[in-house]
């Protein structure tokens, strides 16, 4: 019954944090208007999100955003560097391949939105089975080495994650 | 608040208004430079977010220290930016390897099937909890 009520409890929880932010304010309409968005919202959603998204270790989730945060102002920098100081010619582009261990789509929904944020490099398409990432850099000598980088720094942390 | 400490705290809001501006200016440019589309594709969506994050950071640091109220909008336009930013550069990167990524040979998947944007869901019994990624 619960389980009917609120398909995706944790997502009850984040918006109802969101409304409360969108107000701008802690007060008691404010939170019962966030709690019955927090119902409604997942039980209208739910036919396009079937199932819910196995976690183990929840809090890892905090450590990486924090390391995606990190990465994302070192991107910037790195990013700017090399539009500012190197010809397009001197660029070498790359699309390359990551095969994946992650088999929930959350989570590689995740490690996609991660690659983007991060140093030169974007996620474009995957494979038809969804087990393969196509990844496009922007300035990179040596993709095997970008894509075993990915597949350690995130891959692996979303892993313990999402088993 | 003080009068040196409102001084301070305005300062900090200010360089990290510039920082952010520099960094947007510097993804403009790079959507200009750069020769192709998926490489343009790399400086909105990285320099721009630490452009926009930049501006926010200060504005935050304004309304705390300067006219000491909390303020919580910003954090949710950066929330919203790192949801919407990966996703659209998702959807432009595909719509480019619709219309040219013929003319470039992308590397193996190294599956038995191809790239999802050319070829179809093999059956989907065996992915994750039974919902293929999409």
């Amino acid at each position: 019954m619960t389980d009917r009520l609120f398909p995706h409890p944790r997502l009850s929880v984040t918006l109802m944090l969101v409304w409360m932010m969108l107000v701008n304010e802690v007060s008691l309409g404010a939170l019962v208007l966030g709690a019955a968005l927090g119902v409604v919202v997942p039980l209208l959603t739910a036919p396009y999100w079937p199932g819910r998204p196995r976690l183990t270790r929840g809090w890892g989730l905090a450590g990486f955003v924090a390391l995606v945060l990190r990465d994302v102002v070192a991107a910037n920098i790195a990013v700017a560097r090399l539009i500012i100081f190197h010809t397009n010619a001197s660029l070498r582009p790359a699309f390359f391949a990551v095969p994946l261990e992650l088999r929930q789509p959350e989570a590689i929904t995740l490690l996609a939105g991660a690659i983007t944020m991060t140093p030169g490099t974007v996620s474009c398409d995957l494979s038809a089975d969804g087990r393969s990432l196509l990844v496009h850099v922007l300035d990179a000598p040596d993709p095997d080495a970008v894509r075993d980088e990915i597949k350690l720094r995130y891959e692996k942390r979303l892993m313990e994650i999402f088993p | 608040m003080s009068g040196a400490g409102v001084t301070i705290v305005e300062a900090l809001a200010s360089l990290l208004i510039v920082i952010g501006a520099v960094f947007g200016l510097v993804g403009s440019y790079g959507l200009v430079k750069l020769p192709d589309l998926v490489m343009r594709l790399h400086a909105p969506t990285k320099a721009t977010t630490l452009g926009v994050g930049g501006v926010l950071l200060g504005a935050m640091v304004h309304a705390w220290g300067v006219e000491g109220r909390s303020s919580w909008h910003e954090l949710l336009i950066a929330l919203f930016l790192f949801v919407t930013a990966p996703i659209s550069a998702n959807l432009i990167a595909k719509a480019w390897l619709h219309r040219e990524g013929a003319d470039r040979p992308l590397p193996p998947t190294g599956r038995e099937c191809g790239w999802a944007n050319d070829d179809p869901p093999p059956d989907a019994s065996e992915s994750g909890r039974g919902d293929p990624p999409r």
